[in-house]
């Protein structure tokens, strides 16, 4: 378990997954609740609801959590889901924030590996405890602070990930929308490269630009377009992890569109 | 679960029309660009947007309304499966069925639109011509093929004439919007409100059996609406693609240019005269015959509705669900091919999430013998060939994705345009306002009152008439008023509307304040339950009383004014301050309005 690879693109394919399983080159993180990993999970996989994570996310609780998880400096990770990749992506970018290189992201969710066919166990590996270190990696942190200051000047594009009727009724000001779901493909939590630059490049947003992701509160769903962003290799994003239930809570300044009664329009 | 017990897998049919062109994609795609960058025009930009397909939305130019046109509403399930999916991607997680059988995206980004379309295309679907002065979806009665009333299943005409005129160089660029209306009956489509209204029929000659239409030009709803005139007594089916063509010239000859208010060929056909305009038709329609090319035909495609197996789905006798009659008395309607029903699913004003599309696509492949689903004129989407024996449990299944509610195929199923949820020139929530009819009527159980079946209700949110009012029989058009400086939403009621044979436009009656609107409807129920003769119905009796041949005491429009005229009494704001407001809002009502783009 000790290649201490640096992935730029922290996105692994299930194939790929596969034989490092047969390897048995790879420590496996199922973020579901812990009744549906008993249920039945990706071999060799532990659990870790994300809830564990969120009660405390202070680096040397996520360190803790690592070193429970048989994690340590060098271990090779990968993290599924079975929420279209926004909780998992969470998780790798807690990692990757204590200063994890050698973490990936599943390219499926848990239902689609078993729509694919793959096998599941309900064998629940055991975990040898270890210690994992702290090494900040601050550039891929936005805090409120640092997202104010910036957030207007050029070349900065601030991306809010929730879905389109939540950001018209309130966003941060200057922020445009890519609902999380435009991320995704059929059958994968992610849009293949080509298609996912396309979609930049319609919307005018430069692979160059520093690009700031928020969704509602907690940085999952915009954890996902974070990686989305990485999976085309771009050099500068951060995820901004309190996201707008912080900035609201705040009292930080919201725009909204405004004479339209677009809610009136759903049907759920 | 039925899929399994299928004796043959139907779910798997493809349409044999492909709408779509890739390239328009990439070139939306580039030109979006090009007028970012202030290379085009905003004129010149919003031309070619509406050309395809994407419309303005309200107070603002970073998004569009994707207008996806189904022709002849006929709709695959992997095609609703690819809009659920981009109404997640792009749009607000669900979709709007529209009166004309249209499927729309609202507030898509702008720059996102190509991606739809380009997406659009990997099922064969296109927005192009949906909006602009083109010849518009082609409809056609959601019954067409199963109507025991039709002549004959006008369904594959409309498609060959949506086929031929699609990207038909005669008619991109015409003084107005077109529009084209093919029905099974007179009940069941809206022949007489449009450009041109299609009626099949059969005629006998020398034994021999020949397929045609009625014809009817020069309808349509506006500001000013006309009811339009039949062609003349039999248009056979090889006229119809010169007849089709001979109108459409005329129209972007003669059509007003310049007078954006009024340039709908309704106006042309009033201004000539009927029978100029008659007789220029048919003069037209020699010459196009004549100088045509025998090449020049429509491809009429029969087979589509062949249906290829008559076993219901459900062997085994599930247990009747609660509601179930209910819901089967006034949604159901039965075909004329024995043993089969058309199923029509109530939305509240046509609004419909992505996980429902992807319930309906799954209930068409399981339970539809012909494997497509057929868009409705009134914000509505039918499923057909559903064997008697499969009702209870497709009615269970609906249930369980929320689609079960009763009242498709009565008043209950107010109509409503988009109002001020998107549209740039409404004035109030036109939209809300359907809902929250809908929802009273089914609390009230009025779905079930068989007086009021036939009876309609449209509302739109401006003096425009994208939600029909003129041809409800209860209508009603959004503006605003005021008591002092404080202003209030104000619906113009119009009364005795219909779109069949004996078509009229309804008689505005009052105007009434947006939270008295379901009181005063609830008023005219009870005065007809009062007033009413045996075996009378609520359109019946208010038809009387518009042409003032009702005998009781009220019999006439002064007469229901007066009736509800406490209901009209505006209080003070602090009297009563949601008096004020429109539905799903809380803040003071003003109205606020940007350019339409109907005329664009």
């Amino acid at each position: 378990m000790c290649s201490m690879t640096n992935h730029d693109t922290p996105i692994i394919d299930h194939n790929s997954l596969l034989d490092e399983i047969k390897k048995n080159n790879v420590r496996i993180i199922d973020v579901r609740r812990k009744e549906e990993y008993e249920d039945g999970h990706i071999t060799n996989s532990v659990n870790l609801p994300l809830a564990k994570l969120l009660n405390d996310d202070s680096p040397e609780n996520i360190a803790k959590i690592a070193g429970e998880l048989g994690i340590s400096d060098n271990t090779s990770v990968v993290v599924y889901d079975d929420t279209f990749g926004a909780l998992s992506s969470r998780i790798v970018w807690a990692l990757q924030y204590i200063g994890h290189t050698d973490v990936r992201l599943l390219d499926v969710t848990f239902s689609q590996w078993k729509q694919l066919g793959l096998e599941t166990t309900t064998k629940i590996p055991d975990i040898a405890k270890t210690i994992h270190s702290i090494n900040i990696k601050p550039e891929i942190m936005a805090t409120v602070d640092y997202l104010e200051k910036i957030k207007d000047k050029k070349n900065v594009v601030v991306i809010d990930n929730r879905e389109r009727l939540n950001f018209l009724e309130q966003h941060i000001p200057g922020a445009i929308n890519i609902p999380y779901r435009t991320l995704s493909t059929e059958g994968r939590i992610i849009r293949n490269k080509e298609s996912m630059r396309n979609l930049l490049k319609n919307r005018g947003i430069p692979e160059d630009a520093e690009i700031i992701t928020y969704c509602g509160s907690v940085g999952t769903l915009s954890g996902l377009a974070y990686y989305a962003l990485k999976s085309i290799g771009l050099p500068n994003v951060k995820l901004y992890v309190h996201s707008f239930k912080e900035w609201k809570k705040l009292e930080k300044p919201i725009d909204k569109q405004e004479n339209a009664s677009y809610w009136d329009l759903s049907a759920d | 679960m039925a899929q399994q017990l299928r004796p043959s897998k139907r779910g798997s049919k493809k349409p044999n029309i492909d709408w779509s062109r890739r390239e328009e994609a990439d070139n939306f795609a580039n030109t979006v660009k090009l007028f970012r960058q202030g290379k085009i025009d905003q004129n010149t930009f919003r031309r070619f947007r509406l050309q395809h397909g994407a419309y303005g939305t309200r107070m603002t130019d970073d998004y569009a309304m994707v207008r996806i046109k189904i022709p002849a509403g006929q709709i695959y399930p992997h095609q609703l499966e690819k809009i659920a999916h981009l109404s997640e991607m792009y749009s607000i997680g669900g979709a709007h069925f529209s009166t004309r059988e249209n499927i729309q995206l609202h507030w898509v980004v702008l720059e996102d639109v190509s991606e739809i379309m380009y997406a659009l295309a990997d099922v064969g679907l296109t927005s192009r011509e949906a909006c602009g002065n083109t010849v518009r979806n082609v409809m056609c009665s959601p019954l067409s093929g199963v109507c025991d009333k039709e002549a004959f299943d006008a369904t594959p005409y409309a498609l060959a004439v949506a086929k031929f005129l699609l990207r038909n160089p005669l008619n991109q660029a015409l003084p107005r919007k077109f529009k084209f209306n093919f029905t099974c009956c007179e009940k069941h489509g809206m022949i007489r409100i449009v450009d041109v209204g299609l009626l099949p029929q059969l005629r006998e000659i020398s034994g021999e059996k020949q397929k045609g239409f009625k014809i009817f030009l020069g309808g349509g709803l506006g500001n000013r609406s006309f009811v339009g005139h039949q062609l003349e007594e039999f248009t056979s089916e090889e006229d119809l693609l010169y007849t089709s063509i001979a109108v459409l010239r005329i129209f972007d000859r003669m059509g007003d240019r310049k007078n954006m208010a009024r340039n709908r060929m309704r106006y042309l056909v009033n201004d000539m005269g009927w029978e100029k305009f008659q007789n220029l038709v048919l003069k037209e329609r020699a010459l196009v015959r004549s100088t045509q090319s025998v090449i020049v035909k429509l491809k009429i495609n029969d087979s589509d509705n062949e249906i290829k197996s008559s076993i219901s789905v459900s062997n085994e006798s599930s247990s009747v669900p609660d509601g179930f009659a209910r819901w089967k008395n006034t949604n159901v309607v039965r075909q004329k091919q024995k043993g089969y029903n058309s199923v029509s699913i109530a939305l509240e004003s046509g609004d419909i999430s992505a996980t429902q599309l992807r319930s309906i696509a799954q209930l068409i492949s399981d339970f539809s013998g012909e494997c497509f689903g057929r868009n409705g004129f009134s914000q509505n989407i039918v499923l057909r060939y559903i064997h008697d024996d499969d009702l209870t449990n497709l009615y269970s299944q609906l249930i369980e994705s929320g689609l079960a509610k009763t009242g498709s195929l009565t008043m209950a199923s107010a109509v409503g345009c988009t109002g001020t949820t998107s549209c740039n020139l409404a004035l109030t929530n036109s939209h809300r306002l359907s809902k929250e009819i809908q929802r009273k009527f089914l609390e009230l159980n009025l779905d079930e009152d068989d007086d009021l079946r036939d009876s309609t209700i449209k509302i739109s949110g401006c003096p425009n008439s994208c939600g029909q009012h003129e041809i409800a029989t209860i209508g009603f058009y959004g503006g605003g008023a005021r008591l002092g400086k404080d202003m209030f939403p104000n619906y113009t009621m119009s009364l005795g509307g219909r779109f069949d044979e004996s078509s009229m436009l309804g008689h505005h009656t009052a105007r009434i304040p947006v939270k008295r609107v379901i009181p005063v409807i609830l008023k005219i129920i009870e005065l007809f339950k009062k007033y009413k003769k045996p075996d009378d119905t609520l359109s019946k009796w208010i038809d009387r009383i518009v042409h003032g041949n009702e005998s009781s005491e009220i019999n006439s429009v002064e007469g229901i004014k007066k009736a509800i005229s406490n209901l009209l009494i505006v209080p003070t704001k602090q009297e009563d301050s949601d008096f004020y407001n429109d539905y799903g809002s809380d803040t003071s009502y003003h109205t606020i309005t940007g350019k339409g783009e109907c005329a664009a």
